[in-house]
């Protein structure tokens, strides 16, 4: 069997005397698509967070492709082939839709064929109207549109989103789980959601964070069915 | 497009104003006039140093007088010791750029957050101010140049054509080559700013993290900005050496280095025209206000006078009123302009369409 794409081995994050993400072994295959849920709280940004070298592990591995990169600087992670969409939008508010895209673009391409994928991006993404605008103007959605287009830009193997349809119109989730299952086609995904309208849209398999552990991984139908799930998270929503 | 045409006409006016400035200068002014005029092209280069910096690079640096001081030194110990001026010219962009380099590798990779930084070079530079004020005894010198203490270093020789110690740069060539050396340093920047790496700064001071998470190192682009703009101050302290044939330690002093910052936050940050403006500007005005000096009791007078507390005041002011600098504030108004008269200019036209459709 292949080794996993990623995987983490006994993965752990204290600050202080909280212990923010406790033991976790995760695995994820070449091509999949995870949706990681659980409460706020749960450790699932601290996750993220290891995963992609902002924080720096207590204990335990990240083995991306087999290789280690518990210790490696973000920008290392970046060029190996994982790329982010944060929480907050994350983007170069000071300057343009287009070189927003386009610093993302720079980093894989030169000249002209960085310019081709920027317009490409843009016109996929539905922003070349607002290819000029500053970041800073525009609404909330739009502005996850071009964080999801600077971490497209950038041609990774594994995306991590998390929680890309905060704040979207019923309109604008649709439109992202689109998209969503289309970049699953050649990328794998793990995007952390907490609107069960969306993971209904694109997952399969969903792993449930709960204080820090993994409480469960199952198949979508199950995971809304579980009992243990709805008593921790679902239970407000699937009443709802 | 438009944008660009506008840069392009930008550009084009600033060459213009530029080549007519340095051609026409020497032959209108008087050599009183072009000598003052000199010293502020040089500032203007230290200007711009900081400018990159920190107007595009996010980098407050409080000692960029560390590197400016370091130039002049450099210059004039290794005059002394050499005699042709080409390679103390070198030695004085290369060794404040090397110090940049030795310093930011520190700061940078030792992930010293913004205010920390200031402190650290405002402390380097006061450290390098103190250090040499403290030189004045006979058993201070570097080969045959004394380095003088408080009384600094006098009598430093003039640049020279290169190769040829006899062809001494006189005060008219020196208004031209400081004056070109602005033109090369601004234009330089501008292409610089341009490319991919300048991107790529703006950027990082944009959002260091997002920057980060793209892939760019952003600890080795600013390491890289802080060096040019640390072999700029640099080359500007070696024209500074020339200028007045003196070096003296109040170079690497808290007055010289808080100047600099007023320069650029007075003519707009985020812009290279600014910083210049800024420079030119203030010292202007530094000098026709310290140039009369009251006699009597004519308080208003005695308070114009007071350059350091006029000063002091217009920082302030700026800060708290145009905290975009001068320049950023003239564009933004000069845009506004030409919207609302081009909306009025379309509300205007809309009727008579009407009619004609």
């Amino acid at each position: 069997m292949a080794a996993p794409l990623l995987q983490t081995r006994d993965l752990s994050m204290r600050f202080g005397g909280v212990q923010a993400v406790r033991s976790v072994n995760f695995s994820l295959e070449e091509g999949e698509l995870r949706c990681l849920i659980g409460p706020n709280g749960a450790g699932k940004s601290t996750f993220f967070k290891m995963l992609t070298g902002q924080l720096q592990p207590s204990e335990g591995q990240v083995l991306f492709r087999g290789r280690d990169i518990s210790y490696a600087h973000a920008h290392q992670i970046a060029r190996l082939g994982i790329g982010i969409k944060t929480q907050v939008p994350n983007v170069f508010d000071g300057l343009s839709v287009r070189e927003n895209i386009w610093l993302a673009a720079n980093r894989i391409h030169s000249g002209e064929r960085a310019d081709n994928v920027v317009d490409e991006m843009l016109e996929r993404l539905g922003l070349t109207g607002v290819a000029k605008r500053l970041v800073g103007q525009l609404a909330h959605g739009q502005r996850q549109w071009v964080e999801l287009g600077i971490v497209l830009s950038t041609d990774p193997e594994l995306i991590l989103l998390d929680e890309p349809a905060a704040g979207m119109t019923y309109e604008e989730v649709h439109k992202t789980a689109q998209l969503v299952r289309e970049i699953n086609r050649s990328k794998a995904l793990i995007v952390v959601e907490h609107d069960m309208q969306f993971i209904r849209m694109i997952a399969k398999q969903v792993t449930v964070f709960n204080q820090g552990s993994v409480l469960v991984e199952d198949a979508v139908e199950n995971i809304l069915r579980n009992p243990l799930v709805r008593d921790i998270y679902l239970g407000k929503q699937a009443a709802a | 497009m438009n944008a660009r045409v506008l840069n392009f006409l930008g550009l084009g006016l600033v060459g213009i104003v530029g080549v007519a400035f340095l051609v026409l200068t020497p032959r209108l002014a008087e050599l009183d006039t072009v000598l003052d005029l000199t010293i502020y092209m040089i500032m203007a280069i230290l200007a711009l140093s900081l400018a990159l910096i920190w107007g595009y690079g996010g980098i407050l640096c409080f000692g960029q007088s560390a590197f400016f001081g370091l130039g002049a030194y450099t210059y004039a110990i290794a005059m002394f010791n050499i005699g042709d001026s080409t390679v103390p010219l070198l030695l004085a962009i290369v060794l404040p750029a090397a110090f940049a380099a030795l310093l930011g590798y520190f700061m940078f990779y030792g992930r010293i957050s913004d205010v920390y930084l200031g402190v650290i070079t405002l402390t380097v530079t006061l450290i390098l101010f103190n250090s040499v004020n403290s030189t004045a005894g006979p058993e201070f010198h570097i080969g045959v140049a004394r380095l003088g203490g408080f009384n600094g270093i006098p009598g430093i020789p003039p640049l020279n054509y290169p190769g040829n110690k006899a062809a001494v740069i006189d005060l008219e060539g020196m208004f031209y080559l400081s004056t070109a050396a602005l033109l090369a340093t601004y234009f330089g920047l501008r292409l610089l700013l341009a490319s991919r790496f300048g991107r790529i700064i703006v950027g990082i001071r944009e959002n260091e993290r997002r920057a980060e998470l793209l892939g760019y190192d952003p600890r080795a682009y600013k390491l890289v900005t802080f060096t040019i703009g640390g072999a700029l101050a640099g080359f500007a302290g070696c024209l500074f050496a020339n200028w007045g044939n003196f070096v003296s330690p109040t170079i690497f002093g808290l007055a010289q280095s808080a100047q600099i910052i007023i320069w650029v936050i007075v003519g707009g940050r985020g812009t290279l025209i600014g910083p210049i403006v800024g420079c030119i500007g203030v010292q202007w005005l530094s000098a026709a206000l310290g140039a009369n000096q009251p006699s009597g009791s004519d308080w208003w007078a005695r308070l114009l006078a007071n350059v350091p507390l006029i000063l002091g005041i217009i920082l302030v002011a700026f800060v708290l009123l145009v905290p975009k600098g001068l320049v950023p504030t003239l564009g933004d108004f000069g845009l506004w302009l030409v919207r609302s008269r081009g909306r009025r200019v379309a509300t205007s036209l809309k009727p008579k369409q009407a009619e004609e459709g």
